[in-house]
């Protein structure tokens, strides 16, 4: 197994169709962040939430 | 007895604690193996005798393809077990699978129309496999909103089960669609029953790629069903006590 192209250059090129083959990259990489960074932040804004409504109800009733 | 298992598995809360040891490790393997493949496919697999460079779209092509159609599967399975056996916890993961099923049909979209064009000289092209493959999509698109749609949890969740199990009928026509009408999208590279198109180097880098893919589609669909475990049940009690061990979140 070896290195395909000469240079960085030329690996960057890819002969011409570096444009089509780095887009394709960067779009499913950015996609594949998004499907991993959303389940995880919305679970922490959730679990911040719940933790609020349950300090507010502590509070409400120790008043009482 | 036997059947223990099985309902133990339909147990949201048993379900939640289990995963939870699992996550680092498909974390770890999905990313070695994402990692691997893409620097595998597209700095040392050797060039396409036709296509020159740009075949090295099919290392992420292919694998998202894949997961679109087993992801569909997914769905409409864990949307039959619903509604056969009546259990909460495979509609959450029916419900979780919609949106990252829609993603990864999107990226085969998108990266098909980015390939076509070197290749093709098209970005589009009303072929059979791309136009059931948008077909799927829309299906996808369908179980999101088809989700939002109702008031009570128990309609929305039979409703899209049942579309889903229609929606198979779209599966095999994906599949099929290279041999029955033979237009622009090329064959199968990947062949289980016989010998596959696809020389050994670039054959193992594409295999890393897809067994990357699927544990990621595994990583992400456990983390999206239990974020769906932890909103439906978020008034019982097991819920109450993991939210109150956890740290608050606020001191960050």
């Amino acid at each position: 197994m070896k290195f395909q192209f000469e240079s960085l250059a030329d690996f960057l090129a890819m002969s011409g169709h570096g444009p089509y083959v780095w887009a394709s990259y960067a779009i499913t990489f950015a996609a594949l962040i998004f499907l991993i960074l959303s389940p995880v932040l919305q679970q922490k804004a959730l679990i911040k939430q719940q933790q609020k409504t349950r300090k507010l109800s502590q509070v409400s009733s120790v008043k009482e | 007895m036997a059947w223990q298992w099985f309902h133990r598995l339909g147990s949201p809360r048993w379900f939640y604690e289990k995963t939870t040891a699992w996550l680092p490790w498909l974390t770890a393997i999905s990313i070695a193996l994402i990692l691997t493949g893409a620097v595998w496919g597209l700095a040392f697999a050797p060039a396409d005798y036709k296509q020159g460079n740009s075949y090295r779209i099919i290392y992420i092509h292919v694998p998202a393809a894949f997961l679109a159609l087993a992801g569909y599967y997914i769905m409409a399975l864990s949307g039959a077990i619903g509604l056969i056996w009546k259990m909460k916890l495979p509609f959450m993961v029916m419900k979780s699978a919609a949106p990252i099923g829609a993603v990864l049909t999107f990226i085969s979209l998108v990266t098909g129309s980015i390939w076509g064009k070197p290749t093709w000289g098209t970005w589009w092209e009303w072929d059979a496999r791309i136009t059931s493959m948008l077909i799927l999509f829309f299906l996808y698109l369908g179980m999101i909103a088809l989700q939002q749609a109702f008031q009570h949890r128990d309609t929305a969740d039979k409703a899209s089960a049942v579309l889903a199990l229609v929606g198979m009928v779209n599966i095999p026509i994906i599949y099929k669609s290279v041999d029955w009408w033979n237009t622009l999208h090329q064959p199968a590279t990947i062949k289980f029953t016989s010998k596959s198109s696809i020389d050994p180097s670039m054959l193992y880098p594409l295999l890393t790629m897809v067994i990357g893919f699927y544990c990621f589609y595994a990583l992400v669909l456990l983390l999206n069903t239990r974020l769906e475990v932890l909103r439906r049940e978020s008034k019982t009690q097991w819920v109450n006590d993991l939210i109150n061990q956890l740290k608050p979140e606020s001191k960050q």
